[in-house]
């Protein structure tokens, strides 16, 4: 059989989503935006909201976000994206908007907008790219960034005296009463992806049913940040990022409930 | 009514979608005047008080991003943390109001009315090349007014546009004559009408509605800034607005705005009882800047002084109209700082005194 034989419709196991945009990526090879990209495409082809979805993109690596999902976007301006989520979707409730948003995006400069916004249980959904560091400015120490771990501003590692403590947003995220989902995901396997994607299917669901803030975290790689090679990165995660930041619900709630202290 | 409960009103009549803000005297009437007046009720106003004055210009982005009338208000110090923010926002072409009832600086400085945000308010105020309309009322009855006019500018250029007032006039009660009820815009309006640009949602079939202010080819940005400047320009050929007071035969010019127009309408007065003959001319718009009338008068006036309440930021202004206009008639500052308002006598001594050669010897004195 030769590979003409082969290549024919009633053959296709796996297309890209319409929703995806035919373009070439400016993301590093092996890092895990792609992955997210693909798989929130998938989803809003599968709901079939194209038409009232809105999203917001970082300041970051994702700042092109727009350029490779066919929905209406917003950029904000560093770390402001909830705040400019909230504005989008409190005038109109009907759309399902989320932010898309790295680590030093919504964990340092808008740790006060991510915070607030959760906290009055906008309707959004929030996915969060924890991959520890700063990609687009080239590697620098993000507030996830773990001890010991070697940046261009910690050359020698993160020294907890000086930089003081990796920030873990997520856990702090889950203890406010405006959320309503809450969960740690990764894309670094297929296992991985089809369960980030089952949780990112779950937070749009809660969007349109007006159930508040729902936000995934999914802990992924910079191989180029991190100066490593995309299979060594991965790896690397998995030995030193899932310890720290164990995948898995944080909270799966309602907006609203008291939030136990166990 | 309050100057600034007065603004509160008029933007539920005026039809505005949104109002985000955090509170700031003196100015904090506007958003407790909202909330008590729950206008959600009534034609599905939202209004939301933001944890920060950075997150309430962000909500304003938003909002205005997907084609909603949106406004916020604050004070000195907070409009210098939304100058990020408004640069966002002329950079991705949105209309907004913004109101500024200005306290005296720098720092935490006072809660008494100023207008040291002068050069912050026309010449950009934050980052990059860019301008917003600026307006500039001098009763409650113009808080009224300007909102609405606010709006309609905003929108007619895609451009945040701004109220400047003072604490003075927030704060200060008068008759006022309210707009009629405007219904908001109806999805399907907002779709016609800005349905080329706003993030609505995008059915499959169009191109997608992005708000950004990002593009990193040079060429191509250098193309936006273009595209920005030639509409500041239009704004200075048709929107700007004044009020001249008898300037037909005068020979001295007070130039003033806001609260220290209404001070100096009042000099008007007292000079001419003592014989001088002297004039207002009044800004309404801050930019664009009424460059031509002042570059009219100067060809008849002896003199010009700026009378504002801060170390003379306008008068810059006056002298290049009077440069760009090829006179040379002396332009002089008056003015108090740190919360004070100039008297009506205070200004009109401070005329004689800055044109006291042209006063005795009656003939212009050139730089």
């Amino acid at each position: 059989m030769e590979l003409k034989d082969i290549i024919k419709p009633e053959n296709l196991v796996y297309q890209k989503s319409d929703i995806q945009i035919d373009r070439i990526m400016h993301y590093c090879p092996g890092c895990s935006h792609g992955v997210v990209h693909k798989v929130i495409s998938e989803l809003i082809e599968e709901l079939n909201i194209q038409e009232k979805t809105i999203g917001v993109a970082p300041v970051g690596c994702a700042v092109f976000a727009y350029n490779y999902i066919d929905v209406d976007w917003q950029e904000a301006a560093h770390g402001r994206a909830p705040a400019v989520a909230t504005g989008i979707a409190r005038l109109n409730p009907d759309k399902f908007v989320f932010t898309y948003q790295g680590d030093g995006d919504l964990a340092s400069i808008g740790s006060g907008e991510i915070m607030h916004a959760c906290n009055r249980g906008e309707n959004i959904l929030v996915v969060f790219i924890n991959n520890g560091i700063y990609g687009m400015t080239g590697g620098q120490m993000a507030p996830t960034t773990l001890e010991g771990m070697v940046t261009s501003t910690t050359p020698n590692g993160r020294n907890t005296d000086l930089n003081g403590f990796p920030l873990k947003i997520t856990e702090l995220i889950a203890q406010l009463p405006g959320t309503s989902y809450v969960t740690r995901q990764a894309v670094h396997n297929a296992g991985a992806v089809r369960k980030c994607k089952r949780a990112i299917k779950k937070g749009i669901k809660n969007v349109l049913d007006k159930k508040g803030t729902s936000f995934v975290e999914v802990v992924s790689t910079c191989n180029s940040g991190w100066k490593m090679t995309p299979v060594a990165a991965n790896q690397w995660m998995v030995e030193n990022m899932f310890p720290f930041y164990p995948l898995g619900d944080l909270k799966d709630s309602i907006k609203g409930e008291p939030v136990s202290n166990n | 009514m309050k100057g600034n409960e007065v603004l509160a009103e008029a933007a539920i009549r005026c039809g505005a979608d949104g109002y985000f803000g955090y509170p700031i005297t003196p100015q904090s009437e506007v958003m407790e005047t909202l909330m008590a007046r729950e206008p959600w009720n009534e034609t599905g106003m939202t209004v939301l008080q933001a944890e920060s004055e950075v997150a309430s210009i962000n909500m304003v982005y938003g909002a205005a991003g997907s084609g909603k009338k949106v406004m916020t208000s604050s004070s000195s110090p907070g409009i210098s943390l939304m100058a990020e923010g408004i640069s966002y926002i002329a950079g991705a072409e949105l209309p907004c109001l913004i109101v500024n009832v200005q306290r005296g600086g720098p720092g935490l400085g006072t809660i008494q009315p100023s207008q040291a945000d002068y050069f912050q308010s026309v010449k950009g105020g934050g980052h990059g090349d860019y301008k917003m309309i600026v307006l500039a009322p001098a009763s409650v009855q113009e808080m009224n007014d300007f909102v609405d006019l606010g709006f309609e500018l905003a929108f007619k250029y895609r451009n945040p546009a701004m109220i400047l007032t003072d604490g003075a006039i927030g704060q200060m009660m008068e008759k006022v004559e309210l707009a009629d009820f405007k219904p908001r815009w109806t999805e399907e309006e907002i779709k016609e009408k800005w349905g080329s640009w706003a993030t609505i949602g995008k059915p499959a079939s169009r191109k997608q509605n992005i708000v950004t202010s990002l593009e990193l080819d040079s060429a191509l940005m250098e193309a936006n800034n273009k595209r920005f400047q030639q509409k500041y320009k239009t704004m200075e050929e048709e929107e700007t607005r004044y009020e001249a007071i008898k300037c037909d035969d005068a020979e001295y010019i007070l130039v003033a705005f806001g609260t220290s127009s209404r001070v100096c309408q009042k000099s008007v007065e007292l000079a001419r009882a003592k014989g001088l003959k002297v004039g207002l001319l009044r800004p309404i718009t801050l930019f664009p800047f009424p460059k031509k009338v002042i570059g009219e008068l100067a060809e008849r006036a002896k003199g010009f002084l700026s009378v504002e309440m801060n170390a003379g930021q306008m008068i810059e202004d006056v002298k290049l109209a009077v440069y760009e206009s090829g006179k040379n008639t002396r332009v002089e500052y008056f003015g108090r700082m740190g919360g004070l308002i100039p008297g009506p006598s205070e200004v009109v001594e401070a005329l004689e005194e800055k044109f006291s050669w042209e006063l005795n010897y009656g003939v212009k004195r050139y730089y």
